[in-house]
């Protein structure tokens, strides 16, 4: 109770504090929002990644996660944009190609230019399932199976413009066929449930969440919509292989930026300092432990991978 | 019997130490408005980094089922439900509570979370393969009528007049539209941004329940400030297990309903103490009695959403599937220790697995001594003045609507409804039906859209909807309730015009 008290008055502290001081910085507890609940693969990662915040090496500060979920991270998104305090001690967790995918359909407040990126720590790619006992067992068994029954493939995913529908998209573009995608209202573990439940016939899912219902032995991963095999999937070929060309733009990319308007001298600090505590040992074996592959990039690395990805999904979206 | 040869584990110093902690801090949490089990476990979570796998889960195990029973103090205390599990509990709790048996309630209350409690985790101990194929067999057309069965609850749930009720209900699913759709991501209703997420459910249940309580009892309290002066009876616990015992069919109909509904994934926990409500009162001899302060009522709702807490997590356990979001939180904690849940978790991690069920098991009997040690005392706010107690409710309610996802979104969501509310008892409508409505709306919508979308692929919306075995025993079931609840309407009409012909 004493741990969870001070916890809370961490928060409150972080949220209560005033303007920034650009030198010292930072000389008190940051904030991170999380757009997604408590509990979620965004927000489980998130917590991991910050854990050592407070060392030394690191900011020296602790980093409190504050959870904003609604709307598909729509909510959070739209209040770091317009509501979070730009000072440097207000940070959100980004995912891509989601908040980018969302500002190109429209109806939020925020694009890629209203954020600053700091640094990537994950990237979990699509990847196709279907039910253990299913007939299809490579993407060219799917493909035919649509060819012959136009529209007749049903397949899950976690919801519109999220990477699973991206990833789909791309599917259904490069192999010129339509199919049925079912977007799924309890997100990621919602569609894998439709899988394995028989209730529809495949579904894109995160590879970290597949890779645990495969190890389970509940389901079958047909193919990897990324550039290359995963570390933890050694066995599964990508699309490419498979001959379908659909590259890494669904690729759930996880890291921290900051609102537009934060003070440079902050974010240039946080750039410097971020992706080498995203590299500390204790954060790599948790995140290998809860099956959730890392990639650390550094702020300029982000930039210009948000940038190929704002091209692709305009392209990819404008047709829908 | 493997679990018992775990026994052991529970009770290491450390261990124990951990389960008291999470016992009595969930009983806290719980009976804290606006925290509900959800945020209690995910708020525990960074604690565990520092402890072992098996420990970290035994302080997470007992704080879920002791949140969930705690959230029974503040629904019959202050009629503000703590998590949508003990909406049913209101109904009758409170009205106890307001005779001066809130003592009783309580205890009774914890009796039979206990007993419910215990049975559920027994069936998640012995029978969980079997149960996970029963949770799996629930696609989108049968949990639509899931819903929809849900739907007939609201007519009957508060006896006073059906029309009402489902007038009530149709509000409450009209909030529930509200925000961006699951499904399509469209816009709804949003004409300020705190409704970008739609109307959260925790500040929804604050609003609706405590603020008309709040604005009557300030109303009430002007008038003549010693009004309602309630004695609380002393309710000596041997009288409270007897009268537990008495009433056995409500308690085995709510720990049945509880197990098997709870088990449901998406929907289970959050329905699973109303339906158990709504059945054992249409199987009691005595129906007319609920919601007057009937010790039936309480015992049914608390056995079904504490029987709830062990099936709902079957699917967490052998398919990697959070089925509530409770399960998701504590998947992230079980992760965080490298440990995958799956049909061979219990082979690979029989310690870690048979600790953390059997900390719920004793984790259940715990909570039920530490509640019945607190009931008597706690009764006593009953006791508390109603200016003063008003005061207090309102300040929970902005505290607990606030602290759900620090926004003040929510409290503003919060106040509205509650006002609104205020309004809408006055002309007869009542708070259950509505908040019903606004958990059933989303399940049955998101459930038909997924369901037309995959009929439309396959075999036509007729065929996919109407088909099946557990379709039509679902709908067979709606049909039935429809039914009932006439049939009982119409009796009690010619019951009154035949009382209005003889005088």
């Amino acid at each position: 109770m004493k741990k969870l008290l001070a916890a809370l008055a961490l928060t409150t502290a972080t949220l209560a504090g005033g303007a920034a001081q650009a030198e010292g910085y930072p000389d008190r507890p940051i904030m991170m929002m999380v757009s997604y609940g408590a509990g979620g693969a965004t927000d489980f990662q998130a917590r991991i990644v910050t854990m050592t915040a407070g060392n030394d090496d690191a900011l020296g500060v602790p980093i409190a996660i504050i959870n904003k979920p609604g709307a598909g991270g729509r909510v959070g998104w739209n209040w770091l944009a317009t509501q979070a305090e730009a000072d440097g001690y207000t940070l959100g967790a980004y995912n891509v190609p989601h908040f980018i995918a969302q500002s190109i359909q429209g109806g939020v407040q925020y694009d890629a230019d209203s954020f600053e990126p700091i640094a990537n720590w994950g990237a979990d790619p699509a990847v196709f399932v279907v039910k253990a006992d299913s007939e299809f067992n490579s993407m060219q068994d799917v493909i035919d199976f649509a060819k012959e029954n136009p529209g007749k493939f049903t397949y899950s995913g976690a919801g519109l413009f999220v990477g699973h529908h991206i990833a789909a998209l791309q599917i259904e573009k490069a192999a010129d066929v339509k199919m049925a995608y079912i977007p799924n209202n309890a997100g990621g573990a919602g569609a894998m449930k439709a899988v394995i439940g028989g209730d529809v016939m495949g579904g894109v899912n995160n590879l970290s969440d597949a890779f645990r219902a495969a190890e389970a032995g509940n389901i079958k991963i047909l193919g990897v919509a990324d550039l290359e095999r995963s570390e933890f999937l050694p066995d599964v070929p990508t699309m490419k292989e498979q001959g379908l060309d659909v590259d890494d733009a669904s690729v759930n990319f996880r890291g921290v930026m900051v609102p537009k308007g934060t003070p440079q001298e902050a974010i240039d600090k946080l750039a410097a300092l971020v992706p080498e505590m995203f590299k500390n040992d204790r954060i790599a074996k948790k995140m290998k432990d809860g099956g959730s592959p890392m990639k650390v990039m550094n702020r300029e690395e982000v930039q210009a991978m948000w940038a190929k990805r704002q091209e692709t999904l305009k392209e990819l979206l404008a047709g829908l | 019997m493997e679990f018992i040869y775990y026994f052991g584990d529970v009770f290491a110093p450390m261990s124990f130490m951990l389960l008291l902690i999470g016992t009595v801090g969930g009983l806290i949490l719980g009976a804290t408005p606006g925290l509900s089990p959800t945020m209690a476990v995910a708020l525990l979570i960074p604690f565990t980094f520092q402890l072992e796998a098996a420990q970290g889960l035994i302080l997470l195990g007992a704080a879920y089922t002791s949140t969930v029973a705690g959230g029974a103090v503040s629904a019959i205390l202050l009629k503000i439900p703590g998590a949508p599990a003990n909406i049913a509990t209101t109904l009758d709790g409170h009205e106890m509570a307001r005779r001066g048996k809130g003592a009783r309630a309580l205890q009774l209350s914890f009796l039979a979370s206990a007993v419910g409690g215990v049975i559920g985790v027994l069936l998640l101990i012995f029978l969980t393969p079997v149960l996970s194929q029963w949770a799996l067999a629930f696609g989108p057309s049968h949990l639509f009528w899931l819903a929809i069965l849900g739907v007939t609850i609201i007519g009957s749930l508060e006896s006073r007049s059906v029309v009402k009720g489902l007038l009530s209900g149709c509000i409450g699913m009209w909030l529930a539209t509200i925000g961006f759709d699951d499904i399509m991501g469209a816009q709804r209703f949003i004409f300020h941004p705190a409704l970008g997420g739609g109307v959260n459910i925790i500040a929804a249940l604050i609003g609706i329940f405590a603020i008309p309580q709040v604005l009557n009892m300030f109303a009430k309290g002007r008038n003549d400030p010693n009004v309602e002066v309630i004695h609380v009876q002393k309710s000596p616990l041997r009288e409270a297990v007897v009268e537990l015992f008495s009433k056995s069919r409500a308690l085995v109909i709510g720990t049945v309903t509880g197990s098997f509904i709870g088990l449901i994934p998406g929907v289970g926990g959050q329905i699973a103490g109303l339906v158990a409500y709504d059945q054992s009162r249409k199987m009691s001899s005595t129906p007319e009695k609920f919601g007057t302060g009937h010790s039936e009522g309480v015992i049914a709702a608390e056995a079904a959403n504490n029987a709830m807490v062990g099936p709902s997590l079957v699917p967490l356990l052998t398919l990697s599937i959070p089925g509530s979001p409770t399960a998701a939180v504590l998947l992230g904690g079980l992760l965080i220790h490298g440990i995958f849940p799956g049909s061979d978790l219990f082979d690979n991690y029989p310690d870690v697995a048979w600790t953390f069920i059997n900390s719920m098991l004793v984790g259940q009997i715990l909570m039920c001594i530490f509640g019945l040690y607190v009931a008597g005392l706690a009764a006593r706010v009953a006791q508390v003045p109603q200016s003063v107690m008003a005061a207090i409710v309102l300040g929970l309610a902005v505290y607990g609507s606030y602290s759900v996802q620090s926004s003040m979104g929510d409290v503003y969501v919060m106040a509205s409804l509650g006002i609104m509310m205020f309004f809408l008892e006055k002309f007869g409508y009542s708070a259950a039906p509505l908040v019903l409505g606004l958990i059933l709306g989303p399940i049955a919508e998101a459930n038909f859209i997924q369901g037309t979308m995959i009929a439309d692929a396959g075999d036509g919306r007729m065929g996919y909807f109407f088909t099946g075995t557990l379709n039509i025993v679902l709908i067979a079931i709606v049909v039935l309730s429809v039914a009932y609840s006439a049939f009982m309407e119409l009796r009690a009409r010619r019951q009154m015009q035949q009382t209005e012909a003889l005088a």
